[in-house]
C-alpha cells in the first residue's frame, strides 16, 4: 500500500496540508517538521515543501526524502515540492517521484505571464504528472495556489477588482481538476490586504468563491509582519472558516514558517479545529493515525512514547 | 496557597532533540491539543519585535556616510512614497522616484560616465537590513565586479523603494544592469534579512519574470561574503547571454540558490 490520494473534502472532515519549510532545505531538518506535524495528526491533505532553491536538482532530492517517508510509514497522503512548474517539470523528467504538480495561478493571462505560466504550461504538466501513473486513473493531480492582490502586484489587473480577479483564477484552476486549491490569504502583504479585519473579510470570500465554483477549497490563515494583523485575527479568521466548512488548512510548526518569512496556522491550531467543529481528518488518514496510536477516534491526542516508531526510524532520533 | 506556582498541566513531547535539525517551533508540547501558555508568550513576543523592525526608522544619510567609507561615491534619493505608511500601502510609488529625486538622478545622468551597472540600496521592509547587511555586501561585491571590468557609478540610496525601482533608475543612466539590495519582510526569527534583486536592460514594462534574486542575505542565513561572490558571477552570466529573469540559469550548478523572481515579496 502507498500513499492514498486521501480526500479532503468530504462532509465533517478537516485536512491540513503538513508544510514543513526550511531555509536551507536541510533533509534532517524538513524531517523533524515532518514528525512533529504527523505526530500531531497533520498531513492528510499533502505534505508539501516550498524550496528555498528553485532547482530541478533540489527538488528531485526533496521529492525522494517525501516518497521515502511516505512509503517506510505507509502514509496515506502525497508529495509536493512547491517549485516553479518548469522545475517540478524537469525533475519529472529525471525520474522524480512526483505526486502534485504544483503552481501559483492568477485571475488574467498577463499576470500568468508574470507568474513565468500560460495554460498550455499547465496542460503539459498535468499530462506528464498523470503520466507516472503514481494515482489511480482519473485521479486529480494538480495543486494551486492564488491570493487576492497578485494581479495588481504584477500591474496586470486590467484595472479590475482583486476579488473578481481572485474568483478568475479559480476558474483557471477548475479547467484543471486539482486535488487542491488554497488561497494564500494574507501573504501577499498591507499593499493589497492592509489589516486584520481586510484579511479576514478576503479569507471568507476566497473560501465562498471557491466552494461556489465547486473547487476543492483551502485557506491558508496568515499574515506577514508589516501587515496590521495579529495571532488573534487569525484565530478569529480560522474559526469562521472552521463554520463555514472550510476543506483544509495549513500546519506549519508553531505557526512560524522559518523558510517563507510568514505567520501560518500551527498543528495546534489544526486540532483545536477538528476538537470544536468535531471534523475528522481524511477518513484512510485518520485510520492510519489510529494505526500508529497518534489520535484517538475522538480526535483526542495521544501520548506519544519516545520510543514511537516515527522517532526511532531514519536516523533522526 | 498564595506562594506555590500553579501546577503546569502541559504536556511536554518527547522529541525535543530533534530541535538540533531545525530552527522550525517544533516538539512545544500541548494541553489538551493547544499550545502551552508559555509558548503562546514567546510568539508574541517574537512577533513585536519582527514589528519593531518593519517600522524601525531608516537613517539613509548615515547609510550613505557608512558606504562612501568604502570608498565609493553616493547619492541620496527617495521614491515617490513620503512615508511608510504611504509605502506600505501603495508599492506604485516605491516604484518611482519622487519628481526631486528625478531631477537629481537626471543632473548627474548628463555629467556622469558610461555605467555598466548601477547598485541602488534601500530600506524596503527592513532598514536594519540595510544598515547591517548591505556595508559588508558592498564591500566584498565591488572589488569582485571592477576585477570583472564592470563599470560602476555612484551607488544610490533610496528611501522607501520597491524592486522595480531598478528599472527607472537603470534606465535614466543607461545602465546595462541594474542591482537592488533592500530589506526582505523581516520574519519572527530573522528581522534582518537582505534581498537583492537584478535585471538586464533596466527598463518601463519589465515584471518578475525578467528578474533573478538571491534573498536571505544576513550572517545565520546566506553571509554577505557568499552572497558577493554569487551575485558576482551571476550578474557576469546575465552581462555575457545579455538576459536576466527565469531564463537565466545558475552558473554555479543547481545546488546554489537562485531562485526567480517570483513572486517577489519586495515587489
Amino acid at each position: 500500500m502507498r500513499g492514498g490520494y486521501a480526500v479532503s473534502r468530504l462532509r465533517g472532515h478537516l485536512a491540513v496540508r503538513l508544510q514543513p519549510n526550511h531555509p536551507t532545505d536541510d533533509p534532517h531538518g524538513i524531517a523533524a517538521s515532518i514528525v512533529d506535524g504527523l505526530l500531531y495528526g497533520c498531513g492528510d491533505a499533502v505534505i508539501g515543501i516550498n524550496p528555498a532553491t528553485d532547482s530541478p536538482a533540489r527538488t528531485g532530492e526533496l521529492l525522494r526524502l517525501l516518497d521515502d517517508l511516505i512509503q517506510t510509514y505507509r502514509i496515506p497522503t502525497q508529495s509536493c515540492v512547491l517549485a516553479h512548474v518548469t522545475t517540478q517539470l524537469a525533475a519529472l523528467r529525471a525520474g522524480a517521484p512526483l505526486d502534485l504538480m504544483f503552481q501559483s495561478i492568477a485571475g488574467t493571462e498577463a499576470a500568468n505571464a508574470s507568474f513565468g505560466v500560460n495554460l498550455a504550461l499547465l496542460r503539459e504538466a498535468q499530462a506528464a504528472a498523470l503520466s507516472l501513473r503514481r494515482a489511480p486513473p482519473g485521479a486529480q493531480v494538480m495543486y494551486f495556489e492564488t491570493g487576492q492582490g497578485s494581479c495588481l502586484s504584477a500591474s496586470a489587473h486590467h484595472g479590475c477588482d482583486q476579488q473578481t480577479l481572485e474568483a478568475r483564477a479559480y476558474g483557471v484552476a477548475r479547467a484543471f481538476a486539482p486535488l487542491l486549491v488554497n488561497t494564500v490569504v494574507g501573504f501577499i502583504g498591507p499593499e493589497y490586504l492592509y489589516d486584520g479585519k481586510q484579511i479576514i473579510r478576503a479569507g471568507l470570500e476566497d473560501h465562498f468563491c471557491g466552494k461556489l465554483l465547486g473547487l476543492p477549497m483551502g485557506v491558508d490563515v496568515c499574515y506577514t509582519n508589516h501587515s496590521e494583523a495579529d495571532p488573534d485575527d487569525m484565530d478569529t479568521l480560522l474559526t469562521l472558516l472552521g463554520a463555514a466548512g472550510v476543506n483544509y488548512i495549513m500546519g506549519v510548526p508553531g505557526s512560524d514558517d522559518i523558510m517563507l518569512g510568514y505567520q501560518s496556522t500551527s498543528f495546534h491550531d489544526a486540532q483545536y479545529l477538528r476538537q470544536v467543529f468535531a471534523r475528522q481528518p481524511a477518513p484512510e488518514f485518520a485510520a492510519w493515525l489510529a494505526a500508529m496510536d497518534i489520535q484517538a477516534p475522538d480526535l483526542r491526542l495521544r501520548p506519544v512514547s519516545p520510543q514511537h516508531p516515527l522517532l526511532s526510524g531514519d536516523g533522526l532520533g | 496557597m498564595a506562594s506555590a506556582e500553579p501546577a503546569d498541566l502541559s504536556l511536554p513531547d518527547p522529541w525535543s532533540h530533534l530541535r538540533r535539525h531545525t530552527d522550525a517551533r517544533i516538539a512545544l508540547g500541548r494541553a489538551g491539543g493547544s499550545l502551552p501558555t508559555r509558548e503562546l508568550l514567546r510568539f508574541a513576543a517574537a512577533h513585536a519585535l519582527a514589528r519593531d523592525a518593519v517600522h524601525a526608522p531608516f537613517d539613509a544619510e548615515g547609510l550613505a556616510a557608512e558606504l562612501r567609507a568604502l570608498p565609493a561615491e553616493v547619492g541620496v534619493l527617495t521614491s515617490a512614497a513620503p512615508d511608510r505608511t504611504a509605502y506600505l500601502l501603495r508599492p506604485d510609488l516605491g516604484r518611482r522616484l519622487s519628481d526631486a529625486s528625478r531631477l537629481s538622478l537626471t543632473r548627474a545622468a548628463a555629467s556622469a560616465g558610461p555605467c555598466d551597472l548601477v547598485i541602488i540600496v534601500s530600506d524596503g521592509l527592513s532598514a536594519l537590513a540595510a544598515h547591517r547587511q548591505a556595508p559588508p555586501l558592498l564591500r566584498a561585491l565591488r572589488p569582485r565586479l571592477e576585477a570583472l571590468n564592470f563599470r560602476l557609478g555612484p551607488i544610490w540610496v533610496v528611501r522607501h523603494a520597491r524592486v522595480g525601482l531598478l528599472d527607472e533608475v537603470g534606465s535614466a543612466l543607461g545602465a546595462e544592469l541594474a542591482l537592488i539590495l533592500l530589506g526582505e519582510r523581516p520574519g519572527l526569527g530573522a528581522p534582518d534579512s537582505l534581498g537583492a534583486y537584478f535585471g538586464y536592460a533596466p527598463g518601463p514594462g519589465h515584471t518578475d519574470a525578467d528578474r533573478n534574486c538571491v534573498s536571505n542575505i544576513r550572517p545565520a542565513g546566506l553571509p554577505p561574503e557568499a552572497a558577493a561572490a554569487k551575485l558576482a558571477d551571476l550578474l557576469a552570466a546575465a552581462r555575457r547571454g545579455r538576459h536576466s529573469g527565469t531564463t537565466l540559469k545558475d552558473p554555479a550548478g543547481p545546488s546554489a540558490p537562485l531562485s526567480p523572481a517570483l513572486p517577489s515579496p519586495a515587489g
